[in-house]
């Protein structure tokens, strides 16, 4: 798959982690993970892969990260100005030195996010794309061909209970059915499986 | 200058109402071109892969559109390589339904009576078949007992499966490699292509201009094999007659935007769109419950965690699809498989306190997803669809290189409809809810909208001018030779899944659709066998023909 792979700096990478996460969060990488929330003990959309993803060429959003990236934190801007505990008095302090929107807790990043992609938000279809893709990187990992990721432990496969394929990459079930009736049949049910 | 090219019929998508077509008038000995917007894959070229430029996202479409997106195929075979090939025949009471117009929806010469021979001729061809209860996989099973459990009844399904080549792989949409799903590829297409007809794909058509001859001129893109928002070429073909079976998101679209060349379109096109009346629900499986409560055991002592094995949907519960019911209250129920992805950023966390649809409640729930039952419902709608004006090329602008896009339709749904949401998903509720069963949520619509796999009615066949397009033998009101033959044909939501429906539409437009080639001046003739040469089923279609084809 090739990818056109934009560079993006440290902090427009932080802030699009920081999304992701909100979406399907994870475990911090390390001790000085600032993007990733933490707030539950198992690999999240980040650790899945989702700024690879999104970096891909296929999905249409590779060119725009940085937008992306530079919107989410003006948001953050305007919802950390919003929240100073004293509406007469100074915006609370910001840790300056990571973006705004990795600089919110995960109860702020979650309220923004709802924000953004609820009806009627005038930007709701750009944030709902990013979240579908970010969600896509853990459910179905659509940067890696489906085996290998399997093969490799990809986190959010592996959380699913995705069952690995046969030795020639194909799924197959040999033992699909419990084989007997489990219900009666509708009354009008005719010779050709259809109702009447 | 180069002369333009010239085909007697020129028909827009190969999927169900394009194939059909294009088998019939080629095995009657008409010249035959099929222009196809998506790529040809064969049987190898279907993978088990979820990397984007696979399979499943070459051959399938999404486009999210004000209020509804739909789903739907992107390829030659349209909708029949990506569907779960699910075929019942509509309820009897549908052909009567009169929606929020006030009187039947349906043409006075069509009813199940009247559909049930070209049910036959379709169910003979592809072929469908009926399932036995060794053929159901574990979830339609756990849905059958639930059922039964609730004391309703459940059905397997009837299918264009062949279960003797079936791996339960559940990989339908990205298409079948082991040719287990009787697809249009396996039948329809290599049938007419038999008979001389060519099937171009990739050639996406913008819109239709007349010719001096009173026939068509159909304009066309030609587009990108790996990033289809490029388009790479153009061109224009001559036809007598055009049928457009782009599919019920499509069809409208390319009228639309030919209503300048061709004069007035009718009132109905691009209006009445019916997404089917489609929802889902996602139950999680108390995997204990499944076993003590409906006595499941696969054999080893696990009761279920069986979402990923199957089939797409194989058994139905069809209680609710009484004639005695008033309308918007009928509606069938059937366990269904989506892939992660599409079928999991939508299902719902049930009591949610934070987010109902992403965050740490909805990972925790994505962790128990081998427990997982979605119920598909399908109610009757309001057919409150309408399109915008038409996108600058095709019937969205593509925002990946394949799959995504946005689409021009609009979709509020009315009392009516979220009546019958709110009734079914209370019934849903209650089978799989009953004794701690489960624990159940619909899929949200505050994300993408509502959502249908099966869009339809965007260009309705009906008696009345003014709320169909399309007279009851498919022909565009207003512009003689130009017929409709897909899903935006049929009238609105026939509370099933509708391809045996609109398999049948097409079958018994194709008579009156030979006559007016006839009467073109084109040498073709009607009355050929199904593609795999079986000519008996015909013999209940034939008293329909002297109807079919007056002038």
């Amino acid at each position: 798959m090739p990818s056109s792979q934009p560079k993006l700096n440290q902090d427009k990478t932080g802030t699009l982690e920081a999304f992701a996460d909100t979406i399907v969060p994870g475990a911090k990488r390390n001790e000085q993970d600032r993007a990733v929330a933490g707030v539950v003990p198992w690999p999240g959309a980040v650790a899945a892969g989702a700024l690879e993803l999104l970096q891909t060429a296929a999905t249409g959003m590779s060119d725009s990260l940085e937008a992306f990236a530079d919107a989410l934190n003006a948001h953050a801007e305007r919802l950390h100005a919003q929240s100073r505990p004293d509406p007469a008095g100074e915006p609370a302090e910001r840790d300056p030195g990571v973006p705004p929107f990795v600089a919110l807790s995960f109860a702020e990043r979650t309220r923004l996010v709802v924000i953004l992609t609820a009806p009627g938000h005038p930007e709701r279809h750009l944030w709902v794309s990013l979240a579908l893709f970010s969600n896509m990187a853990f459910d179905t990992g659509a940067h890696l061909h489906t085996a290998d990721a399997i093969a490799a432990g990809h986190p959010g496969l592996a959380a699913l209970g995705f069952a690995p394929p046969s030795d020639d990459g194909q799924w197959r079930f040999s033992e699909f059915s419990y084989g007997r009736p489990l219900a009666r049949l509708h009354p009008d049910t005719t010779p050709s499986g259809s109702l009447a | 200058m180069n002369a333009i090219e010239q085909t007697d019929v020129l028909i827009v998508g190969s999927g169900f109402g394009g194939a059909i077509a294009a088998y019939h008038l080629a095995a009657g000995g008409a010249k035959v071109t099929v222009l196809e917007r998506g790529p040809w894959l064969e049987s190898h070229d279907f993978e088990h892969d979820f990397l984007l430029g696979s399979s499943y996202t070459r051959i399938f479409d999404f486009t999210v559109g004000d209020g509804m997106s739909l789903l739907g195929g992107n390829c030659v075979g349209g909708g029949s390589v990506v569907y779960f090939a699910a075929m019942p025949r509509a309820p009897r009471f549908v052909f009567d339904r009169t929606g929020s117009i006030g009187r039947r929806m349906w043409p006075a010469a069509i009813s199940r009576d009247t559909l049930d021979p070209w049910y036959d001729v379709v169910s003979e061809a592809l072929p469908v078949s009926t399932q036995s209860w060794q053929d159901v996989s574990y979830a339609g099973g756990l849905f059958a007992a639930a059922c039964d459990h609730a004391g309703r009844t459940a059905n397997p399904v009837p299918t264009a499966v062949d279960n003797s080549k079936c791996t339960n792989c559940n990989w339908m949409m990205a298409g079948c490699r082991f040719d287990a799903k009787r697809s249009l590829l396996l039948n329809y297409l290599p049938a007419a292509r038999a008979h001389g007809a060519e099937v171009r794909p990739l050639h996406e058509v913008q819109k239709l201009t007349r010719t001096d001859g009173g026939g068509y001129r159909v304009h066309f893109n030609t587009i990108d094999d790996t990033d289809y928002r490029l388009s790479n070429g153009s061109g224009v073909i001559d036809a007598k007659i055009v049928i457009l079976a782009a599919g019920a998101g499509a069809t409208p679209v390319i009228l639309q935007r030919s209503a300048d060349d061709l004069g007035g379109m009718p009132h109905a096109v691009g209006r009445y769109f019916s997404g089917n009346g489609e929802r889902l629900n996602n139950a999680v499986i108390d995997e204990e419950r499944a076993r003590d409560l409906l006595g499941l055991d696969r054999g080893d002592g696990t009761a279920y965690l069986a979402n990923q094995i199957g089939k797409g949907p194989v058994v139905a519960s069809w209680d609710n699809l009484d004639g005695n019911l008033p309308e918007h209250s009928r509606f069938s129920l059937e366990q269904l498989y989506f892939p992660p992805g599409f079928g999991t950023i939508l299902a719902q966390v049930p009591d949610a306190e934070g987010p109902s649809w992403f965050g740490v409640e909805k990972a925790e729930m994505v962790r128990r997803w081998r427990s997982w039952l979605t119920i598909f419902t399908m109610i009757e709608d309001d057919n409150e669809g309408v399109f915008g004006p038409p996108p600058p090329t095709g019937n969205a602008v593509r925002i990946s290189q394949q799959m995504l896009g946005r689409g021009p339709i609009s979709y509020r749904p009315t009392a009516n409809t979220l009546r019958g949401w709110d009734e079914s998903d209370a019934v849903v509720k209650d089978i799989l809810e009953r004794d701690g069963l489960a624990r159940v949520m619909p899929w949200t619509n505050d994300v993408v909208g509502a959502y249908t796999v099966h869009p339809l009615a965007s260009c309705r066949i009906g008696d009345d001018p003014h709320t169909s397009a399309l007279d009851d033998r498919h022909e565009l009101r207003g512009h003689p030779g130009i017929f409709v033959t897909d899903g935006s044909a049929v009238p609105g939501a026939l509370t099933v899944n509708p391809a045996l429906t609109i398999s049948a539409l097409a079958e018994r437009a194709v008579p009156g659709i030979v006559q007016a080639a006839r009467d073109r001046g084109v040498d073709v003739s009607y009355g050929a066998p199904t593609p795999d040469g079986d000519v008996s089923v015909r013999a209940g279609v034939r008293p329909q023909l002297p109807f079919l084809t007056r002038r």
